[in-house]
This record gives structure tokens, sequence and C-alpha cells, in this order.
């Protein structure tokens, strides 16, 4: 008995003694705790992060759907609930707004010397996220059920209305078309891309004052409008997750999602025919517009301020090693568009590289933008059900966005 | 009880209550009446991977500085309370002015974020709370006539709902009334309608949340009225029933008189509990067409990428308020009936 105690304890302390050697991204002491999104590109991300933070290594990682909401209060603690977080130009600007993330200069001068040029995020002259995917929603569709009726691939909104009514009337599928609809930020983020599409501008130029109701504004209301009553009637409760898997089930033929979700809709799980018949297209422009009805987002690396330089070392070194790792990259070509340097890009990035060319707008980073989201995300339901026109939706919005800006101290 | 008995009796609960109840209430008032400090704006270069621009940020130091200065932000007086996410009396006033028909001020005024949610958390209220008194009434005196053999279990599987968290039960009943859920796909062939959807139309999700609410607080009604139950003096039913009187006429002549405090005590509950009603609003994501004012509170904390502290204290001191008024009615009658027992 004695002895076998002996063992155990020998081989309990030698396993712990050399241990400490097993991080391939050198991660020695410091706590690693991630906040970020909830999607499979990231899970495959934070997996390659965690193997380079290695096995000792005190590593955590929060994944939610609701990190937007979270982020701001677990980062404004000192010390902060969570060392780093996972960034997106849509994000990032809450966080700059408080000064809640950290310069990065001095870290990626340390361990980043693998990074391309455009992975490092500066505002005002200094490093403050080190990106490593971008992702843009576009078109999705279902090739066998375009062909079946000789449908050419839409290339603008109106032709998608077109295509999806002539499913409709073909009787192929009672809800053809799907997109994020659910009140709240998705359907906020539908309206900025339509917008966008139409050639808007969200704040009277150089001031925090709003400018949506306008001709434009109405214009992208009423197209977002003839594309939920070709959805699913369940649509302002279908977040993203939610339409793929609709579209997984088979009851979608044409949908605007992110092209991140190649990782999940063409991975081999589930009905490999539907899986087989999908197929990614540009996304559609609006209302005789050259540039499409979409925005461009880069997702990357922000470290807290309020941590201390220990974690934030350890945390930036893990994550930075996944970002640099074009193994990562080659390994799941179509997980997303990696920015990471020696990748070469899969099948699937042609829609964010199309939308790119064509000259797609990055979605905004005005310090009050997410309030105006915020706005859009609750006031534009009444109209989208019928109960208001698109005018009154569009004054709500800004009267809303007024009030909250107000609070806050933007206007 | 003497006066200083009845002092060191309460003073612990009273200590208790100011420092847990009273003090945050008064903190959220006093933030209610601030706003942020001014956002002191910058021009900057930023540059992604899509390219250069200039664009503008918060000066994080400027504002900081303005921050220390005022920890508490700009005074604003009761102007949160008046803008148009709260009471918005301007709004109104205009309404009024501009509306040509009572039906067009009446939707104007309900578009309102504050009196939408308002309408919603009262009818929401006066939908439930009627329901659950009768329904947890039947329920009692049903179970209370069955043998003492089975009693336990159906007793235990009556107070399930209560058991069952709030937003898992609202979660498990909106997958049930998915539209390929076993609900949902039922009444779609009951009414032969494949569109019909229970989350779409607003009048249906208000109903469904209202089934819902009912479903939850009937246990709590049903064991407060089952307590009751068993103090009620049996003499005088023995007499009743030795006079020829029937169950229903014992049931309205002695049991209901001698459960009514009870009822009111219920009422009194339930009244509080539904005005603020907020996780089936979650559950069922029924954000769109419902909102209630715990469900305003929530977004102005949480669904902004920044809180605003201000906006929710005062939607917090508003629901206080409202609280306050609604029991009102029902506080003054128990304290005339204990006036008058005395």
């Amino acid at each position: 008995m004695k002895k076998l105690l002996i063992a155990l304890l020998f081989s309990f302390v030698s396993a712990s003694a050399f241990a400490g050697s097993h991080s391939p991204c050198g991660v020695t002491n410091g706590s690693i705790n991630i906040l970020a999104n909830e999607f499979t590109t990231y899970r495959i991300f934070m997996d390659e992060v965690k193997s380079c933070a290695g096995p000792d290594a005190d590593f955590n990682v929060t994944h939610s759907v609701d990190h937007n909401k979270l982020q701001v209060a677990a980062l404004s603690a000192n010390p902060a609930e969570f060392s780093a977080k996972l960034v997106t130009n849509g994000s990032i600007t809450p966080l700059m707004n408080d000064g809640l993330i950290r310069p990065l200069d001095d870290l990626v001068a340390k361990y980043g010397a693998n990074l391309n040029e455009n992975q490092k995020i500066t505002i005002d002259g200094k490093i403050y996220a080190v990106a490593f995917m971008a992702n843009a929603q576009h078109l999705w569709y279902r090739e066998s059920i375009l062909n079946d009726l000789g449908i050419d691939v839409p290339s603008t909104y109106e032709e998608v209305i077109a295509a999806a009514e002539k499913i409709k009337a073909a009787g192929v599928m009672p809800n053809p078309y799907a997109g994020a609809f659910k009140s709240g930020w998705n359907l906020g983020q539908e309206f900025v891309n339509m917008y966008l599409g139409h050639g808007g501008e969200f704040f009277k130029s150089g001031s925090a004052q709003p400018n949506v109701n306008n001709e434009k504004g109405v214009a992208a209301l009423n197209v977002i409008k003839k594309l939920t009553e070709l959805s699913n009637p369940d649509f302002l409760t279908q977040d993203t997750n939610a339409v793929k898997e609709e579209w997984e089930s088979g009851n979608v033929a044409l949908m605007h999602v992110w092209n991140s979700g190649a990782a999940s809709l063409l991975d081999d799980e589930g009905d490999q025919a539907i899986k087989a018949d999908t197929r990614l297209a540009p996304s559609p422009s609006v209302g005789g517009g050259s540039k499409p009805a979409t925005t461009l987002w880069w997702d990357g690396i922000g470290i807290s301020t309020n941590t201390s330089d220990e974690n934030a070392e350890a945390s930036f070194r893990a994550l930075v090693g996944a970002a640099s790792s074009s193994e990562l990259a080659n390994d799941n070509p179509n997980a997303t568009v990696w920015l990471i340097k020696g990748y070469t890009p899969g099948d699937t990035a042609g829609p964010v590289v199309d939308a790119a060319n064509r000259g797609a707008t990055p979605y905004p980073s005005f310090p009050h933008m997410s309030l105006m989201h915020g706005a859009l995300s609750s006031e534009l339901v009444e109209f989208l059900q019928g109960n208001e026109s698109a005018e009154k939706a569009l004054a709500d919005v800004e009267a809303a966005y007024v009030a909250k800006a107000t609070e806050q101290g933007f206007l | 009880m003497p006066h200083k008995t009845f002092f060191w009796f309460i003073f612990p609960t009273g200590l208790a209550m100011i420092l847990f109840i009273g003090l945050p209430i008064v903190s959220s008032f006093f933030q209610s009446l601030h706003i942020e400090t001014q956002q002191v704006l910058m021009e900057v270069e930023n540059c992604d991977p899509f390219g250069c621009q200039t664009n503008v940020r918060v000066d994080v130091e400027a504002t900081d500085k303005l921050r220390e200065e005022n920890p508490l932000g700009r005074f604003n007086g009761f102007g949160t309370y008046l803008d148009r996410n709260h009471l918005a009396f301007d709004e109104i006033g205009e309404a009024w002015n501009s509306s040509s028909s009572m039906g067009e001020f009446k939707d104007i005024v309900l578009n309102l974020p504050f009196y939408k949610a308002l309408l919603f958390t009262l009818t929401f209220c006066f939908a439930v709370t009627p329901p659950v008194i009768f329904l947890g009434f039947i329920v009692a005196l049903s179970i209370n006539t069955l043998a003492k053999i089975i009693k336990g279990l159906i007793v235990f599987g009556t107070i399930l709902p209560m058991i069952v968290t709030p937003l898992i039960g609202s979660l498990v009943l909106f997958w049930m009334i998915d539209s390929q859920g076993i609900i949902g796909a039922s009444i779609q062939i009951l009414f032969d309608d494949p569109n019909l959807s229970l989350k779409a139309s607003s009048n249906l999700t208000w109903i469904t949340l209202i089934i819902y609410g009912i479903w939850h607080n009937t246990p709590f009604a049903f064991v407060v009225f089952y307590a009751a139950l068993q103090t009620v003096p049996q003499d005088p039913i023995e007499a009743a029933y030795i006079d020829g009187a029937s169950r229903f006429q014992r049931v309205r002549y002695i049991v209901i008189p001698h459960l009514y405090p009870v009822a009111t005590f219920i009422m009194l509950i339930c009244l509080m509990d539904n005005f603020r009603v907020f996780e089936p609003i979650i559950g069922f994501s029924a954000e769109g067409v419902a909102q209630s004012l715990s469900w305003m509170i929530y977004q102005d904390l949480r669904n902004e990428n920044k809180m605003l502290f201000g906006s929710a204290g005062a939607t917090s001191m508003l629901t206080i308020i409202g609280i306050a008024i609604l029991l009102t009615p029902v506080l003054i009658r128990t304290w005339k009936e204990f006036r008058t027992e005395r």
C-alpha cells in the first residue's frame, strides 16, 4: 500500500514537473480567458488557440451569441472577467469608446513576426486588434431547384424576389427565401445591408445626427418586407443559426447569410443531398446600385485593458499563434476567408472577395453606430408586421436613436 | 405588543429592508436623474484589411477626465423620465394636436416604447391573474377530495409548472409551438392553414404568453388555496350537509367566504409577479411584438452595447410607481377589512 502511494505520488510529481514544456506557443504562466461569439468557424479557431496554449495552460473560452451584450460590462470590471475578446469591426467600437482594449504594438513587435501587414488593425496609428478572418453575408442557393425551374442565379434583389416568387408559385416550397430577420441585432443588420446597398448614409455628415428617414431607407425597408413575405412566417424569431437549420432541413432555396456558415452548411453531417446541392453566389445589389447590399467584416483578437500584463501576454501569444498558423487556415480552407499568411483561399471564398472587389462597404465603425443598430433592432418590427408605414418606422428609429444618443452624450 | 418590543422585533428585518431594498432604490433614483457626460470625439485614421479611412472615435482620455469630474454624469433632472423612450409628454402633446381622431391618437401613443410596454404588462397582469385564481381554486377543491393514497403524487404533478424555471418552461413551449413542433403543426392541420404561425402575429403571441403565464402561475394559487382549505371548519359544513345543502351551495356559502382573505393575498402576489413579467418574453423570442416594463430595463442594460443606467433607472422608478398604483385598491380593501374586524 505504502509503495503504491509513493509510486502514485512520484508519477504525479513527475507529470507536473515535465509537463510545463508542452506549449507550442510558449505560454508559460498567466491565465487565458476568452469571450467569443458562437459559430463553427470560431470553434475551429479556438481549438487551435487551445492546442497552441498547450495542455497545461490555464485556458478558458466562453462562446456566446450574446457576446456583444456581455462584452462592455465584462471588460469594464477591474480585473476584467476576460483577458481577451474576439472582436469584429462592429463590436470593437463600444470597447474602444471606453478604452477597454489595449494597444498591442509591443506584443505584436515581440510575437507577431508571422502576421500579414493587413491583419494589423490600426486606429490612430496604434494596433488595437489582430484580424484573422474576413466575413460577409452573401447569397446561397439550391442549384437543382433553380435549374429545374430555369432560373438564372440572381444578381440583384429584384431577381431574388422574382426567383423566390417563381419557386413558390411552382409549389416547390411555401417559403423559399430565408434571412436572419430575428428582431434584435439580426434584423438591424439586414437593414444595415440593404440601406448601404441603396447608397444610404446613417448619419448626417460630420455629426452624430441620424439620417435614415429618407427615400433610400424606405426603399430598403420595402425590399426587406418583400423578402420576409417569401420567408417562413416565423421570420421574426429566426437568427442565423435557425436559418441554417431551415436550410439543412431543405425548406429553403435561397438565403442571405454569412460566408463563415460554410463551416457547418458544407460539413459532412446531416443530409448530404442538400449539401451537395448548396451553392454560394455573390451578394446581390439592389435598387439599381452597383455595389452589393452587404457589409464587409473582419474578425480579430482584442486584449483587455483591465487584465494583468502577464495574462495579456499569455492570451496574446496563444491567440496570435492561431492567427498566424497557416496549417489552421489550409486545413480548413472553407471554414471562412482567413487573412493568415500562406493561406490559399478555398472554393467558398469567392463571394467575400467579390463583395470587396465590387466596393461593398465595411460595417460602419462610428462610436455611435451601436446605438443606431440598437434603434433599428427594435423599431422595424411593426412595419414588417404591416402595422405601420415605412416612413413611420424610420421616424421611430430616428427618435429612439436620438433619445439614446442624448443620454449617452453623443448629441 | 408594546411599541418597544415591536421595534426590536422588527429591527433586523427593517434594517435588511433598508440596506437591500431602500438604498438601492434611492441609488437608482439618483442615477435616473443623470445622463452620461458629453463624449469627446476626435478624427483618426483607421486601417483594416479593407483599407484605410478617416473616422471618428471617442477621445477616451478627455472623456475619462470629464467623467472623473462628474462621476454621476450630467444632471438631467427629470429629462430622462420625459424623453421619448419613457413618458414622452412632448410626443403625446404633439400627437394630441396633430391627430384627427381618438383612434389615431391612441395608435400614436401606443406606438411609443413605454406605453407599448405598459399596455402589454397590464394586459398580461389582468388576463393572467383572474384565471389563475379561478383555476387554482378549482384544482385545490378537486385535489382536496381525492383519496389520500394518490394525493401526494397528484399534488407534486400539479406544482411542477411552478418548479420548472420560467425560461426553460417557456423555451420548451416555444419549440412545441414552432410550425414544425407538435402544437404548431397540429394547429396548422386543425385550421387547414399551412401559414398559420403562433409566433408570427402579435395577437397570437400575446395569447400564447398569457396561456403560458396562467400555466406557470396556477400552481402557486393552488398551493395557497389547498393549504387554506385544510383550515375550513368542518362543523358548519356538516351542519349544511344535514340541512340538505348541495356541494355547490356548501362551497359557495361556506368555503368561499372562508377563503376570501386568501384570495386577496393571492391576487396581490399574482399582480405583483405578473407586473414584472420578463422571462417568457425572452424564452418565446417575443421581443418583437411583446415588450414589458422589465424587458425595457433589461434592454437598456443588456441589449445596447453600452449600459444606459439613467434610462434603466427611470424605467425602474416608473415600474415601482406602477406597482404601487396597481396595488393601492387591494391594499385599501385589506386595510378596511382589518379595521372592521377590530
